[in-house]
């Protein structure tokens, strides 16, 4: 090694040396070692087929929060229409969380495409080289003496030696970032069951707390849908609604309540399966 | 010689890059013990770059052994004090 002083590097290099030494025992025979590359090589392809079913669980993790945001969403802009502020706003509050956990999420599916794509280029390079070591075995054992022989296959093992150290280290890793990631997703889905981001607690099989407040909510606007087209009739003029389009912030939320005394967001209403129904921002 | 990135796979580089190496090596080690992670992150991501950029990969076929073997790209630094400490992430 020319010259080299670097602490870090010296350190690494001693400590896979000595896993060598360990593994490398020169009375081991070669067929034993050529087992071991077989075992690790199982061993990886075992730890790529976990990071896989990690990732699909996570896919599938995120399909879910995919759905609630879109829920969520639609049930603030229920709320909203039907003039309950408060509610939207929680519906808006849980969106948020969910959408937090969608983009950690993401990082996460990105994570572990790297190390599938990583372990897959890890087992090719091994599988390579193992098959290099063999062959080579074969060609130093039928050109030289058995001394030398002894000798050459022992560098070449080496070198094989080293990636296999390596392999195992980087599968170490990838499979304890898995790890790591499924705890994570262990607590996603505590946070689902605890309704964080879905039922705001269902109270009948498919019917959540918005979905509930919302009926409540709809006799009260079909009155006050009754009483507007009559002001309507009456009066004439009618300005538009307010912005429900939004529903992104809670800012909106004052901002629609303000405008819908003044006019029908019929397509909301009418989205929500409800009779187009304005309000008067004092139901609850 | 030939240059190890744990994890990653060797690279072929010029006997006279062993300063640098030696040099970002060393920087990476004193921000360790400084407990720096910034400077750790900095210095140890140049060290990892520099052989990704000087150094020709190593064919899968060539069967050698590295003459030096740096951490895993994504070493923290708490994981490179660790190494200093005996309690490493390669078991030693």
């Amino acid at each position: 090694m020319p010259g080299m002083s670097g602490r870090m590097s010296t350190i690494v290099k001693a400590k896979i040396s000595k896993l060598l030494d360990r593994a490398e025992d020169p009375g081991e025979t070669l067929e034993y070692s050529y087992q071991k590359q077989i075992e690790l090589l199982q061993n990886v392809k075992k730890g790529i087929a976990d990071v896989v079913t990690s990732k699909k669980r996570l896919q599938l993790q995120e399909e879910k929060l995919r759905q609630q945001l879109v829920k969520l969403d639609t049930q603030a802009r229920q709320a909203l229409a039907a003039g309950n502020e408060e509610l939207a706003r929680t519906a808006l509050e849980r969106k948020n969380v969910a959408q937090t956990e969608l983009q950690s999420l993401d990082t996460q599916l990105g994570q572990l495409e790297q190390q599938q794509q990583q372990m897959t280029e890890s087992e090719q390079k091994l599988r390579t080289k193992i098959e290099q070591f063999r062959s080579k075995k074969e060609v130093i054992k039928a050109q030289y003496s058995a001394a030398e022989a002894q000798v050459r296959i022992s560098e070449a093992a080496t070198g094989v030696g080293e990636e296999m150290a390596d392999v195992g280290l980087a599968m170490q890793r990838a499979l304890d970032k898995t790890e790591n990631m499924k705890a994570r997703a262990d607590a996603v889905q505590e946070l689902e069951a605890a309704g964080t981001f879905e039922d705001l607690t269902a109270l009948g099989p498919g019917e959540d707390d918005i979905d509930r407040q919302l009926k409540q909510l709809s006799s009260q606007t079909e009155v006050d849908a009754e009483l507007e087209k009559m002001k309507a009739e009456l009066g004439g003029g009618s300005g538009p609604a307010g912005e429900l389009g939004a529903g992104s912030g809670s800012g909106a939320g004052s901002e629609a309540a303000a405008g819908s005394e003044a006019g029908v967001p019929a397509g909301d209403a009418a989205k929500a399966g409800e009779p187009p129904a304005p309000s008067e921002g004092q139901a609850s | 010689m030939i240059v190890r990135i744990a994890t990653e796979g060797q690279y072929e580089l010029l006997e006279n890059d062993v300063e640098t190496l030696n040099e970002l090596d060393n920087q990476a080690v004193a921000a360790c013990q400084q407990d720096d992670e910034q400077q750790f992150k900095d210095t140890f991501r140049r060290l990892v770059e520099y052989v990704r950029s000087h150094g020709q990969p190593v064919d899968d076929d060539r069967l050698e052994a590295s003459d030096v073997i740096i951490p895993p790209p994504d070493t923290s630094l708490e994981e490179a004090q660790a190494e200093f400490t005996g309690e490493g992430l390669i078991p030693g």
